[in-house]
């Protein structure tokens, strides 16, 4: 599969059943498909969880995959996004002898703040596009961040 | 009603009109096993290996068309079955496989006989469930089989927990099916149809590409009436064999790998392939950039997922096969069967080019000859299953087929060691008929131990070995592409077939000629016991024509001239 591989946001509405998550997962290791990001919570007042995976690949690619999600029989829907909002969240602990007002200048501008100030360590949050947490991620650096995690996107059709 | 686990498993069976059942018991499944003993609605047939068990439920499935039943214990029980899901999961055959646990209590304690079934069997089943209630267990075990036989079939394993199957609840198997995830489609889209049939008559050399989704449908009816009705040549696919009658004019053929030549060139010349419950499998393509290259496709199929797999289609259809035929030909009516004189012209000399044949310019018989004169001898009243290899593509080749259901394989896993328990599934589901394993010298001792089950529960299989010392597929590829390297592949060390069979209470012959070879085909019909007939045949003889793996169907290796070597 030479032809052009794009990003692509797959959401994954599911019975909220017992190994339903390794059906998916497997699926993707069966058939040779990527999973860059994978997010998974229960859709409130429902028997349904709702699944955000962030995927690459060929248009080809991309349809088998949203096909043989479909073939699983826990599988409600599957849409591939096009136009969406998507949002992904970062944590980062920075020393608590870095700047702490430039990290908040900057979380701001990423749509987060600092969440927890300890003895040792601050945190801080941002959530934002990916490719803008990416941008976040880069210019921390300086910073000396201790420790990054990311949740993975979310999304949701416009 | 309110019964435990055990019960209700038999209750759901009587329920869903099971006859027969094979199996294999064991701790973790005791208490199911007890209720069968107690029961005298279905009969379990006993086979001495699970994996024979699932192949059995397979071949019983494929010639009745119903679902299969296996039935098997937790651990190695469940772990020797896994060949057969798999091999039901490429060949989409309707099973429920039924397996014990270790009891829920001790679930991921390292328990004895404990493995991690569902866990195993996720990547080879259409469905599966752990069943951790008794009260779940009506529900999965209605939606067990409707999952199995709907939509594009496949197997579902359902694996209970021992203190399950002992658990009281509440059976009631009337139970309405909510299953809001899955609803296959059956019917085909009319206005995609309607475009389909305009291409058909707007195209000059259309080819339909019959493929083993016809038969699970049961729609080799339409599909006759269809051709016929429009007059377009059909090449089949070995899943397909027996769709048309091997007498129909206008079937071509095998395609594929070992497809004949006719039928391939038939696929490279065509302009619009009409692909009915086929899958473009590697098999029957060869190089996909070159396969029907030049040609619109039609594609039918109930898995949305089969197709633009591998080859685009222009007109794609989902739907059962039977549904969209019968759809078809309401508007068959436009399409000029005289239109395609010239195209069916080519075809005919494409095949008085190159026809399908062999040689017989050895001492020892020609294993295809054993093919051909079965098929004159037998014909329609036989049923004809194969193990995999050389004598398994010679039978789709050569065996004359006349009917959907007639010829039981494993297409997509290639499971040597299938043949024989599915012969006997084959003539539990059809005891009217013969049941012939067509097999080889390899694949027949990956089954061996069945002689005791078919002896035991009177299933005559007549297991014709093309015994030619050799693993001969494996044998030919390492002739043509390995430079004669017969690595491990000569099998001059044997049983003695004719004693091996007796041994457990069958009847043997070895044959050398074609004389002795009818008379043991006649007595072994009469014996009706489980048989061996050893045909010692060539040694080096090859399947051909071939498409080398990967290369295009019309660059095909094929038959020299008679006493070129």
């Amino acid at each position: 599969m030479t032809e052009n591989s794009e990003r692509r946001v797959v959401s994954v509405i599911v019975v909220n059943e017992s190994s339903v998550l390794s059906r998916i997962t497997d699926l993707f290791s069966a058939r040779g498909y990527n999973i860059t990001s994978l997010t998974v919570a229960p859709i409130p007042e429902s028997r349904y969880s709702r699944l955000t995976i962030v995927t690459s690949g060929s248009i080809r690619v991309i349809e088998q995959i949203t096909k043989q999600l479909h073939k699983l029989i826990p599988v409600y829907r599957v849409y591939e996004h096009a136009d969406l909002v998507e949002k992904e969240m970062a944590l980062v602990k920075f020393p608590v002898s870095e700047n702490i007002t430039d990290i908040s200048t900057l979380c701001e501008a990423y749509n987060g703040k600092i969440v927890n100030v300890g003895d040792n360590v601050i945190i801080a949050m941002v959530a934002d596009e990916p490719k803008r947490v990416d941008n976040f991620l880069k210019i921390i650096q300086r910073y000396n961040p201790k420790e990054i995690v990311r949740s993975g996107a979310v999304a949701l059709e416009r | 009603m309110q019964i435990n686990g055990a019960q209700m498993v038999i209750e759901a069976l009587i329920e869903e009109g099971v006859e027969t059942i094979f199996g294999y018991p064991g701790g973790a499944i005791m208490n199911v096993y007890d209720e069968i003993y107690k029961q005298d609605k279905f009969h379990h047939i006993l086979t001495r290996h699970e994996q024979a068990a699932v192949h059995a439920a397979e071949g019983y499935a494929k010639a009745s068309g119903k679902v299969g039943v296996a039935m098997i214990t937790s651990g190695p029980g469940f772990t020797n079955a896994v060949t057969g899901l798999a091999d039901a999961y490429m060949d989409s055959i309707p099973l429920v496989v039924i397996s014990g646990q270790v009891p829920m209590s001790l679930i991921g304690t390292d328990a004895f006989q404990e493995i991690d079934a569902v866990g195993i069997s996720r990547s080879c089943t259409k469905h599966n469930y752990l069943v951790t209630r008794a009260a779940d267990l009506p529900r999965v075990l209605k939606e067990a089989f409707y999952i199995a036989a709907s939509g594009r079939p496949g197997p579902v394993h359902v694996d209970i927990p021992k203190d399950v199957t002992a658990e009281i609840a509440e059976f009631d198997y009337s139970v309405e099916l909510d299953l809001e995830t899955y609803k296959p489609h059956i019917k085909g889209n009319p206005r995609q149809i309607k475009k389909a049939i305009e291409a058909i008559s707007n195209a000059r050399r259309p080819l339909f590409y019959l493929g083993g989704g016809i038969i699970n449908s049961n729609a080799a009816d339409e599909v006759r009436d269809l051709v016929s009705k429009t007059g377009i040549p059909a090449v089949e696919t070995f899943m397909a064999r027996g769709t048309l009658s091997h007498d129909n004019k206008l079937l071509v053929g095998m395609l594929g790998m070992h497809g004949s030549y006719a039928s391939n060139m038939a696929m490279s010349e065509t302009d619009l392939v009409i692909a009915l419950g086929a899958r473009f499998d590697d098999r029957v393509t060869g190089k996909l950039s070159e396969f029907a290259k030049n040609a619109g496709v039609i594609h039918v199929d109930i898995d949305p997922a089969s197709i633009s797999k591998l080859v685009n289609a222009d007109y794609p259809i989902v739907g059962d096969i039977k549904s969209v035929v019968k759809d078809m030909l309401e508007q068959v009516g436009r399409i000029d069967p005289k239109k395609y004189i010239q195209w069916r012209e080519t075809i005919s000399k494409f095949n008085e080019l190159h026809p399908l044949m062999y040689h017989e310019d050895s001492d020892r018989l020609k294993p295809q000859w054993v093919i051909e004169r079965v098929g004159e001898l037998l014909g329609d009243s036989a049923n004809i299953s194969t193990d995999v290899g050389q004598h398994q593509m010679w039978t789709a080749q050569f065996y004359p087929f006349s009917r959907a259901r007639q010829f039981i394989s494993s297409g997509g896993l290639g499971t040597m060691g299938f043949g024989f328990p599915a012969a006997m599934g084959v003539k539990a589901a059809s005891p009217e008929k013969i049941s012939i394993n067509f097999t080889g010298d390899g694949s027949i001792l990956m089954n061996v131990q069945e002689l005791m089950t078919a002896v035991e529960k009177k299933l005559p299989v007549i297991n014709i070995i093309l015994n030619n010392n050799y693993l001969g597929m494996v044998r030919q590829w390492q002739t043509l592409f390995y430079d004669k390297r017969h690595s491990e592949t000569d099998l001059s060390v044997q049983p003695d077939f004719v004693k091996l069979a007796e041994a457990f209470g069958g009847a043997g012959y070895r044959v050398k000629t074609k004389e002795e070879f009818d008379a043991a085909l006649k007595d072994a019909i009469k014996k009706d016991v489980v048989t061996f007939i050893e045909v010692s045949v060539e040694r080096l003889e090859n399947v051909l024509p071939m498409v080398p793996a990967g290369g295009s169907l019309f660059n095909m290796m094929l038959l020299g001239k008679k006493g070129d070597k």
